[in-house]
């Protein structure tokens, strides 16, 4: 039964790469140390490296480095030849490594990539993945460890998808390569070692197609990434004091399922998201403006947002761990619009 | 260099055109007729014509904010042309791009370019497509002399110095980056030796004679063509109009713009010389000036008769598909 298999969501993004990339000859990837070793004569040092968390490792072999391209420390360069490559006919994958960095090929991104369509009247495609790591929680300090998603969101052309199981990892990057247009795929840092079930086989998971996680009656939780497992934690907690969480993965967030959040709100009338990110201008603001907007009169209680501080992420541990939103924080904010 | 009798036509045709259209839209400008902002290419002609005379449909180029004169050297039609400057739902771009953003994918157009330095990523992006798909087609980015100053110039160059790709970096340094002069902008002489720190070969041409681009982006292309590599080309010419239309251009005497417009001018050069040569005859030059004049007209004519895009429009062309249930 390959349905048992199960895999980690890092291999399980490895895999949907290896299968896209065998089916259409146009899939090509480019990042820095993607590949590792390049121009080195030490025996071995070919595929030494295989990107972040060796996620890529492998795929030379099998494709070649005509289509599988280290790259120079050159993100502008890169993201933007990635943007072109696109608009000409390739299906580019481009690596940006952490999300931190997009301040370097921000304007091939947003200007560029996001807008060709757009400025050229409907007349072109920018079919390309951005691939990038998110999140705090293993101590990579400021420049490191920013989730940043809603910048992205915020950017109309481009799509934002985060996988939370492996399953959907898998399902999401295969239907982010085929996409037409130009998909953010961020990946958590602290949830690729995460095992779950993965089909053999391709198949895809829509983009645009929210999960819920846990049904519940009582109160929506919207969690987002690593804040998934967070919430779910805290339901599971407040199912032993009778309280009935449901919890929802909206695992994109452009396009944003926001017709299975108003359904969920309406049943349950109370609404808390948890967003890793910072508080302004934040998916957690959007989301809740968003059931303000179209579920007010469905809604018992305030709707509340946990998120992160409006500070950039601290190093020490001590410090990570308080700007995090924590399972006592979620837990308690429940209780507390459960007592309206 | 023998260059044939039809591509000699086609070329001055194409300058003309150049140099018409841009005269034409710097009087409709004038008039209110177009809005937003427009940076006119005319004096550059030599340039655009001279390097696109050597490619087809399938070879790519990415251009500037002064992005008419590509267009049209790359056989986009000024009819969708000026319906896009008008701002109408015929435009090359639907009324969606402007002067800033104007593209025709199907002749290898892929946009004029309101970020400076912004074209030269995507055209290492379509050499990198001709590359991993053998086609044989070449990219070129053309940009400014203040665009050889961006990261993504220094990015784009070495990027395409290692792959190897079939990409031509055409530096059009008119000599001011709005108004700021390249003497006190750029350091290190002339901007086509900065190829030396990349192992490239840098040749700078007078961008004002076209035979000189055409030879040099002959060799250019036939290197990139043959998988050797990339070139950057540095084409030093001079815009007739300020940086946009409105500018009082303080930072250049008026007798400079008439020196060059008198005694610099690159179509006169270029007839000059194919009618002192015999290539070609004076009575078909008119002829063309006289058809080109026709289809500038005709192409206002066309604009103004467009019809505005429909408001719906405005969300039309985001994504190919997004499906949001909100």
């Amino acid at each position: 039964m390959s349905e048992e298999r199960t895999l980690t969501l890092g291999l399980a993004i490895r895999e949907a790469l290896h299968q896209e990339m065998e089916r259409d000859s146009t899939v090509i990837i480019m990042g820095e140390d993607i590949v590792g070793g390049a121009g080195s004569d030490e025996p071995g040092a070919e595929d030494s490296w295989g990107g972040p968390m060796g996620i890529t490792r492998g795929l030379v072999s099998k494709f070649g480095r005509n289509r599988v391209r280290d790259t120079p420390i050159s993100e502008a360069g890169f993201i933007g030849a990635a943007v072109g490559a696109a608009a000409t006919g390739l299906r580019p994958i481009a690596a940006l490594m952490f999300i931190d960095f997009f301040g370097i090929p921000m304007d091939q991104i947003y200007n560029q990539g996001a807008k060709l369509r757009y400025m050229f009247g409907g007349k072109a495609k920018v079919p390309m993945v951005i691939r990038a790591l998110i999140g705090a929680g293993v101590n990579a300090a400021a420049q490191h460890s920013q989730s940043l998603y809603s910048i992205f969101t915020h950017i109309p052309g481009l799509k934002v998808v985060i996988p939370t199981t492996p399953y959907d990892a898998k399902g999401l990057m295969i239907a982010a390569i085929r996409d037409d247009d130009p998909v953010f795929f961020l990946e958590h840092k602290t949830l690729l070692g995460e095992k779950g079930p993965v089909p053999e086989e391709p198949y895809t998971v829509p983009l645009g197609k929210a999960e819920i996680r846990h049904e519940g009656s009582d109160v929506t939780v919207v969690a987002i990434a690593k804040m998934v497992s967070v919430a779910l934690s805290a339901a599971e907690i407040l199912a032993a004091e009778g309280v009935s969480v449901e919890v929802i993965d909206p695992r994109t967030l452009s396009p944003l399922d926001g017709g299975t959040i108003l359904d969920s709100v309406e049943k349950t009338g109370r609404l808390v998201i948890v967003d890793e990110d910072t508080p302004r201008c934040s998916l957690a603001t959007d989301i809740a403006a968003l059931a303000a907007d179209e579920a007010f009169y469905s809604l018992e209680a305030p709707i509340k947002r946990i998120t992160a501080p409006h500070t950039p992420v601290p190093f020490s541990p001590t410090l990570e761990n308080a700007y995090i939103p924590s399972q006592e924080r979620v837990v308690e904010t429940i209780r507390e619009v459960m007592s309206v | 260099m023998d260059i044939p009798r039809d591509k000699l036509l086609e070329i001055y045709e194409r300058m003309v055109t150049i140099r018409k259209f841009e005269d034409r839209v710097h009087d409709e400008y004038a008039a209110g007729r177009i809005p937003g902002f427009v940076h006119l290419y005319a004096g550059e002609e030599a340039v655009a014509v001279g390097v696109c005379a050597h490619l087809s449909d399938a070879d790519n180029i990415t251009s500037t904010h002064r992005g008419h004169g590509h267009c049209i050297a790359k056989g986009v039609g000024v009819n969708e042309m000026m319906a896009e400057l008008y701002g109408r739902a015929t435009g090359a771009c639907k009324g969606k791009g402007g002067s800033m953003h104007i593209a025709d994918v199907d002749r290898g157009m892929l946009g004029a370019n309101g970020i400076v330095g912004g074209g030269v990523p995507l055209a290492c992006g379509a050499a990198l497509t001709a590359q991993v798909q053998g086609s044989g087609a070449v990219a070129v980015s053309f940009f400014g002399d203040g665009g050889a100053n961006e990261g993504t110039f220094h990015e784009g160059l070495n990027l395409a110095a290692i792959w190897k790709l079939p990409a031509i970096f055409v530096v059009e340094n008119n000599r001011y980056a709005q108004s700021t002069n390249v003497k006190y902008a750029s350091a290190g002489g002339d901007i086509a030796s900065r190829a030396q720190a990349y192992g490239i070969p840098g040749v700078a041409v007078n961008g004002l004679n076209l035979f000189d681009v055409y030879e040099t982006m002959g060799v250019a292309i036939d290197r990139a063509r043959a998988g050797d590599g990339p070139t950057l080309l540095e084409c030093q010419t001079y815009r007739f109009y300020g940086h946009y239309e409105g500018d009082t251009q303080g930072y250049r005497s008026r007798a400079e713009i008439e020196e060059y417009r008198d005694k610099h001018c690159a179509i006169r050069h270029f007839r000059d010389r194919v009618t002192e040569q015999g290539l070609l005859g004076d009575d078909e030059l008119d002829a063309i000036d006289a058809q080109v004049a026709d289809a500038v007209e005709a192409a206002v004519e066309f604009a103004a008769n467009s019809p505005f895009p429909d408001a719906s429009e405005v969300t039309t062309d985001v994504y190919v598909n997004y499906e949001e249930a909100i």
